[in-house]
């Protein structure tokens, strides 16, 4: 098990490299308004900044105090208020509060705003609207990739699904396109590029754009990373839909990782405060253990913790010169390894318990079926019972997009009747929530003698509506089947296994559900890179509709390393699971391959169900 | 080279002035030029001339009037139009004629008609009596004295706004003399009316008098201001004349000469001490030096053999005859120091030098050394290549840099870049002021115009090639130079159809690299051929570049749909906003309809800022669904009292008919009675009931104890059973109400099997009452049911008699410890047994 990573795996590019570019721009920007100051933080930004810059560097740079951008009036007796925001309207609102109520009370102050990643023509709007907009200095920190561990850049933009898959707001398409021209000037070109998906193609476009326009500057260079792979959320909603079964994706389903670090609250401290762990490839422990399938890591666990007893009990026999060096040299690691295997096994034994209590079996039993299409009454029945009994209001709604995207759509009976209980379960404004999923493809209805509809909606939501009659057209002369289970056909996403999957020694990527399924995400991506194109997958890109988006650019001079050939940058639009990452380091693994990913968010179902999701205020 | 200075004409103690002759002139003039209207645009730039005869004496005009320009090109073309008064230059090279009625004509420098322009009613009533063309730093003005002797004047012709000036009071006929000057970035006229000299500014005429004028004037004649405006020179009738600054605060000198109704010019020398005035009368050219302190003036005499016009221009006069072209100005310094006779400055002796060494002479090395002594090579070498840079005559260039180069290698750190710019200058500047170009800058002209607008002005003059070679000699790069003069070009072409030029242009450019077509549609815009520049606005790759010059051109929808092609967000709600302002509520949401992108962004924007926007947009689009989900959103986020909530839900409910879609319809109608029931439980029974989902309000009744009304509202709403008895089931175990709870249980038969009563006892750890139902469980879920209460004997029991091999491993797996360890036995024998059969 552990994690061995081929002897000739190609070295990762430093990308602490993106860190120190964006502390120095922050910094640049706070010494702009010189002079003490205090800094209000927007909460979404405070774990993403505290990666970059803490706050000793903070005060090295004159913030006086740090507040956070909540909805109330601000204490601060600064003369200069440095706000460092996403760029959203409620923000610019609460800028806009604030300086009209300094104006009231006669007060000057300076007043600066440090969006991040970018400003948006929409805040100055806002800001002009409240009259506010000549006391106010605006700025862009462009810090728009934080590198969360060796493999994995986060741009931290969690809105970005809803915003794209829901609302069709293509801002942030621009800032994935800047983020992808500054890898492209950092690490040097990509000479193999592919993509699938409207967004991937749309971001794709941009980034070229970019490119021209500054051309010259990574003319010549020798490309660090040989392929970047550009996937939409949408073009696989199965997998991230899924429980996650191999340990760090099931620590984030129970615990939420947040930027790359993760709050154990006492019930896996067993003390009374709760400890923040920081969850990289520098944990040891668990490095050896995040790709793991959760049935392994016990054992593992118990063998580490018998290992390290063995260390300790060396010191038995030594001789005081010996003891020395043993204090010296290894406690020092020793003590700290133990002291993260009892985290880890903290964590684990709180997983367990959670798990058992909800039928953790029962859920997966339901999702495989779901996932195999088999017992599809029994598995509505199911759902329908979790329902009733209010186990939970997100992994409800999950469950009844599985079954509606694997099943092209519920049948309207049970469409309706699911809703109608879910209604009287949770209340009536989750009927913004249906129309929500049902906007995005999510929970559709099988038109009566179109089983098409699910992803005929999610078509015509990104085109016009006159298109969208043509498409509608086309799709009633298609076969009246399920796309998700043709394409789990056409791409052998369930394995067939006679007898017991063995967990411990994985034969393919469906090992991160137990061996019962194979992301379809991380599945497509094997097969375009096997290929080195499109070519032959015109079946698989029909079936998820998107024929026209998807897309290979290779250049033709060879100037790529072979080392380089075998880096791949992975780029999730609307998010990846830990899953996901795990099946793809495995199959680095298998063919010797480095993946690097680079995410507008880390997900996982609930955090999509939650985007999905209207709350009252 | 003795006789090198020979031109030079000493004035004063320090200066020297000479002219030298730049072309002699191939003008075909039939008329003389005294009888001709002539213009002539700085920065050597082309000629013009009119015949003035025709309207003046002979008003039948049987004689065409023939327009001429020189230089650049000649081109002439009868004169249709309306009288002239007045010719001129803009700083872009336009011709500017100023007709009798205030009419302004302008001209290409190929005598393409480009546009008109009036210079107001007041002018058009009064006639134009005269008409200047001035230069400011904004662009050229206009200034017109009409017949009602009132001035007109606008500052820059290409962004025209006309100003009408003050009354001068007591004006009853012409003034005698006047100018426009141009002061802190405002222009101004200066006239006289005999001895009275005014100023008038936008609102005011103010008397003014030059400081220290001698007395005894009785009219001036004549003004001059410099080329910076910053001097000037009044010339009375009595042959005096005044100079100082234009604010006439201050006097440089004064002096008298013999000249009557003379043509005057300033003739200075960027940063020279010395200011001199050049006046020209019948065929005699003075220049008069003013000498600060000293109240004299030295005028040195040139004699001219022919009528001339002077041209003044930033470091000197140009002057043109019938046959001549001659430039006249101060000698620079450099020039100065090397050529002065006996001169023994370091620049000097290195030009000597140098000659001596091209004749193998030691007096060359006599010559260095003397200039290394004094540790002046440096100076020596840039004096020689300045010097150079003021030469007319391409061997006096090469023999001063030839000196310059022979020094500089005797120098060990002589950085080589002025040398390199030097040549590559004057090389430039030798090959436009061929006669074929015509173009005869100095060099500090040259540097004060800029290469960027000598490359336009050979665009103009369509001498592209010799632009190209220029801006690939001087490597420019690409951007500003051979794509921008392959840009600039063809829009000019006329007479061809938008289209077959957009693709000439097309084909001629390609994807040059740097090439911007959104920078020759801009051009062609300015031309007044919209239509060209949204054709070639097709061809710019960028889409981001098109969308400013088509909001410009007020092609709004356009620009939205480019605007949404470029990606950029930003840019499609910068467009929104022009539309939203350009286009009634109406026109706005109907485009908006068409373009899914922009509306989404719109959208956004509404939702957080103007939500009756959003209202109104979805009543537009009869979008119902979302005009329901709109009000539902307001039934809890907007509205706070119960009836307002109940109303909003109410539209919402009619929005949802109308969208046809009656699932959420109902439910919406559901949740209306369910609002109204709740509030009626408040009142009734206290607590809080408002808000809950239904679920949770028959929870609430039940572990409030009221049970009848818990079962009235589950018939009324139709809660289905199996959800009823969850939910009791759940209920009554919180409570721990154990009693009613099995009463509920033998109620009738259980919807949902009795296994989640055993789960849900478990939960509450009560094994005792768990086991009371564990007993009723079906057979199918027994084994599980006796595992719960941690009955595993007789779970093994059961799942041997089903013979169940899952059931039997799944009581094997709660096997622990020594107590099990005989039911495991017991299993593990069964398996064998049934192994055996």
């Amino acid at each position: 098990m552990a994690f061995p990573h081929r002897l000739d795996a190609p070295e990762l590019p430093d990308f602490s490299m993106l860190k120190r570019l964006a502390r120095d721009q922050l910094i640049y920007l706070l010494e702009q308004l010189p002079g003490k100051k205090d800094l209000f933080i927007e909460a979404d930004l405070m774990s993403p900044l505290d990666r970059i810059a803490n706050v000793s560097i903070l005060k090295q740079h004159e913030v006086d105090k740090l507040y956070k951008v909540e909805n109330k009036p601000a204490v601060s007796s600064s003369e200069q208020l440095c706000f460092l925001v996403r760029p959203r309207i409620k923000n610019m609102r609460y800028v806009a509060s604030l300086v009209n109520a300094d104006k009231l009370a006669g007060r000057t102050r300076k007043y600066k705003v440090i969006f991040s990643p970018q400003k948006f023509h929409a805040c100055e709007m806002v800001l002009e609207e409240e009259g506010v907009y000549g006391d106010v200095s605006c700025d862009e920190w462009a810090f728009s990739l934080l590198p969360l561990d060796v493999d994995l850049l986060s741009m931290e933009l969690p809105e970005f699904f809803r915003d794209y898959f829901l609302e069709g707001d293509q801002r942030w398409i621009n800032t994935v396109a800047q983020a992808l021209h500054l890898l492209s000037t950092l690490y040097g070109p990509f000479p193999n590029c592919y993509g699938i998906g409207r967004c991937a193609k749309m971001s794709y476009e941009l980034w070229r754009t970019l490119e021209e326009e500054e051309d010259g500057e990574t003319k010549g260079r020798r490309p660090e990373i040989g392929h970047i792979f550009l996937l939409d959320r949408d073009v696989d909603f199965v997998t991230a839909l899924c429980s996650q079964v191999v340990y760090e994706g099931l620590v984030d389903d129970t615990f939420r990782i947040k930027c790359g670090s993760v709050d154990f609250g006492p019930e896996v401290t067993s003390s009374d405060r709760s400890l923040k762990v920081l969850l990289n490839a520098e944990d040891k422990v668990f490095n050896e253990i995040r790709n793991e399938h959760f049935s392994n890591v016990f054992g593992f666990l118990s063998q580490k913790a018998r290992n390290l007893q063995a260390q300790y009990d060396r010191r038995r026999g030594m001789d005081i010169k010996q003891m020395k060096n043993f204090v010296s040299q290894e406690l020092k690691g020793l003590k700290q390894e133990h002291r993260l295997l009892s985290v880890h096994i903290g964590a684990c034994e709180s997983i367990m318990k959670k798990k058992t209590k909800q039928d953790f079996q029962e859920l997966i039993k339901t999702e495989h079926a779901l996932l195999e299409g088999f017992n599809i009454r029994e598995s509505t029945s199911y759902i329908e019972e979790h329902i009733d009994r209010q186990v939970s209001p997100i992994e409800s709604l999950r469950l009844m997009c599985l079954l509606s995207i694997t099943e092209n759509g519920l049948i309207p009976k049970d469409y309706r009747s699911l809703k109608t209980q879910y209604l009287q379960s949770y209340g009536p404004e989750h009927l913004l929530t249906f129309s929500n999923l049902r906007r995005a493809g999510l929970l559709t209805e099988q038109a009566p003698g179109d089983t098409l509809t699910a992803m005929e909606s999610k078509v015509s939501k990104l085109v016009t509506d006159k298109a969208a009659g043509k498409i509608t057209d086309a799709f009633s002369s298609l076969a009246k089947r399920s796309n998700f289970r043709a394409i789990s056909k056409k791409l052998n996403l369930i394995p067939r296994v006679d007898g017991e999957y063995d967990l411990k020694v994985p034969r393919d990527m469906a090992y991160v559900f137990s061996g019962a399924y194979v992301p379809l995400s991380c599945r497509v991506i094997e097969q375009v890179l096997e290929r080195r194109s499109w070519q032959g997958l015109d079946e698989v890109l029909r079936l998820l509709n998107c024929s026209e988006l998807a897309f290979t650019d290779m250049t033709k001079e060879d100037k790529a390393s072979s080392e380089s050939l075998r880096l791949i940058l992975v780029v999730f639009l609307g998010g990846c699971t830990f899953s996901e990452i795990s099946a793809l380091r495995f199959l680095g693994r298998e063919k010797g391959y480095r993946f690097i990913f680079l995410t507008t968010a880390v997900t996982n179902s609930a955090r999509l169900m939650e985007a999905m999701s209207e709350v009252k205020a | 080279m003795d006789c090198y200075t020979a031109n030079w004409n000493p004035l004063g103690d320090s200066a020297f002035y000479r002219k030298y002759e730049l072309y002699s002139m191939d003008w075909d003039l039939k008329e003389e030029l005294r009888d001709c209207l002539v213009a002539a645009a700085p920065y050597g730039g082309p000629l013009v001339s009119l015949l003035r005869k025709p309207w003046r004496k002979e008003k039948a005009a049987s004689v065409t009037a023939v327009l001429e320009i020189y230089s650049a090109s000649a081109c002439l073309w009868p004169w249709k139009s309306g009288p002239v008064v007045s010719l001129g230059w803009s700083a872009e090279e336009e011709l500017l004629c100023v007709q009798e009625d205030g009419g302004v004509l302008v001209y290409g420098l190929h005598g393409d008609f480009r546009r008109h322009f009036s210079m107001g009613n007041e002018v058009l009533q009064n006639r134009v009596l005269d008409a200047r063309i001035f230069h400011t730093e904004f662009g050229s003005g206009v200034a017109i004295l009409t017949g009602a002797h009132r001035f007109t004047l606008s500052a820059n012709v290409s962004d025209l706004k006309l100003r009408r000036m003050p009354e001068v009071p007591g004006l009853q006929g012409a003034p005698t003399c006047w100018t426009a000057l141009c002061q802190d970035r405002v222009a101004h006229i200066l006239l006289a009316v005999g001895p009275d000299l005014y100023l008038l500014d936008q609102s005011a005429c103010s008397a003014v008098t030059p400081f220290g004028l001698a007395p005894g004037v009785s009219s001036f004649l004549q003004m001059a201001v410099s080329f910076t405006y910053r001097h000037l020179a009044l010339f009375t009738d009595t042959g005096y004349i005044w100079m100082g600054t234009a604010s006439l605060k201050e006097k440089l000198c004064e002096f008298n000469c013999n000249i009557r109704a003379p043509r005057s010019r300033w003739c200075s020398r960027p940063r020279s001490k010395e200011r001199a005035v050049v006046v020209a009368w019948e065929r005699r050219l003075m220049v008069g030096v003013m000498r600060p302190r000293a109240s004299s003036i030295l005028g040195g005499l040139f004699v001219l053999d022919e009528d001339s016009y002077l041209v003044p221009e930033l470091d000197g006069v140009r002057i043109f005859s019938r046959s001549t072209h001659e430039f006249l100005h101060e000698v620079p310094v450099a020039s100065e120091e090397i050529f002065k006779i006996a001169s023994m400055a370091p620049g000097a002796l290195l030009l000597e030098a140098q000659k001596e060494y091209e004749k193998e002479s030691q007096k060359a090395d006599e010559y260095l050394r003397e200039i290394q002594e004094l540790g002046q090579l440096t100076q020596a070498v840039q004096q020689c290549i300045e010097a150079a840079g003021h030469e007319h005559r391409p061997d006096m260039q090469k023999s001063l840099l030839r000196a310059a180069s022979f020094g500089k290698c005797f120098l060990d750190r002589f950085p080589p870049d002025s040398f390199v710019r030097m040549c590559q200058d004057l090389r430039v500047l030798n090959a436009i002021r061929d006669y074929h170009i015509g173009i005869p800058l100095t060099y500090s002209q040259y540097k004060q115009l800029t290469i960027q607008v000598l490359l336009d002005r050979l665009v103009l003059r369509r001498l592209y090639p010799l632009a190209i070679q220029i801006c690939e000699y001087l490597r420019l790069p690409e951007v500003q130079g051979v794509s921008r003069i392959l840009a600039h070009g063809p829009v000019q072409q006329k007479d061809v159809s938008d289209e077959d030029v957009a693709r000439a242009i097309n084909q001629k450019l390609g994807d040059t690299p740097g090439v911007s077509y959104s920078d020759i549609a801009a051009r062609a815009y300015g031309c007044g051929r919209t239509e060209l520049a949204i054709k070639l606005l097709e061809y710019e790759p960028r889409s981001g570049e098109q969308v400013p010059l088509l909001l410009k051109m007020k092609r709004s929808k356009l620009a939205l749909s480019k605007a949404i092609e470029s990606g950029d967000t930003d840019l499609v709600f910068t467009v929104l906003l022009h539309l939203k302002n350009e286009l009634n509520r109406g026109d706005f949401f109907m485009t908006l309809r068409n373009q899914p992108m922009a509306l989404s962004l719109y959208r956004q924007f509404c939702k957080h800022q103007e939500l009756e926007t959003l209202k109104d947009l979805y009543n537009q689009d009869d979008n119902h669904q979302e005009l329901g989900s709109f009000h539902i959103r307001a039934s809890y986020a907007a509205e706070e009292r119960i009836e307002g909530r109940v109303a909003a839900l109410q539209t919402a409910a009619d929005a949802f008919y109308k969208a046809k879609n009656e699932f959420a319809a109902k439910a919406t109608e559901d949740q209306m009675r369910l609002l109204r029931l709740q509030r009626r439980l408040e009142d009734e029974l206290g607590g809080r009931f408002l808000d809950l989902s239904l679920h949770d309000t028959v929870t609430t009744l039940i572990l409030g104890g009221h049970n009848k009304r818990a079962e009235q509202l589950a018939r009324d709403f139709r809660i289905p059973d199996k959800r009823l008895w969850w939910l009791k089931l759940t209920a009554l175990a919180d409570l721990e109400d154990w009693e009613e709870l099995e009463k509920f249980s033998k109620s009738k038969k259980s919807p949902i099997g009795y296994l989640p009563f055993v789960e849900i006892c478990m939960k509450q750890h009560n094994k005792y009452e768990a086991k009371k139902y564990a007993s009723r469980v079906g057979p199918e879920q027994k084994v599980k049911a006796l595992l719960l209460v941690g009955d595993v004997a007789q779970a093994a029991d059961v799942a041997i008699e089903h013979r169940n091999e899952a059931e039997l491993s799944l009581v094997l797996s709660h096997c622990t410890g020594a107590t099990d360890g005989a039911t495991a036995d017991k299993i593990q024998r069964a398996r064998a047994q049934a192994q055996k059969k």
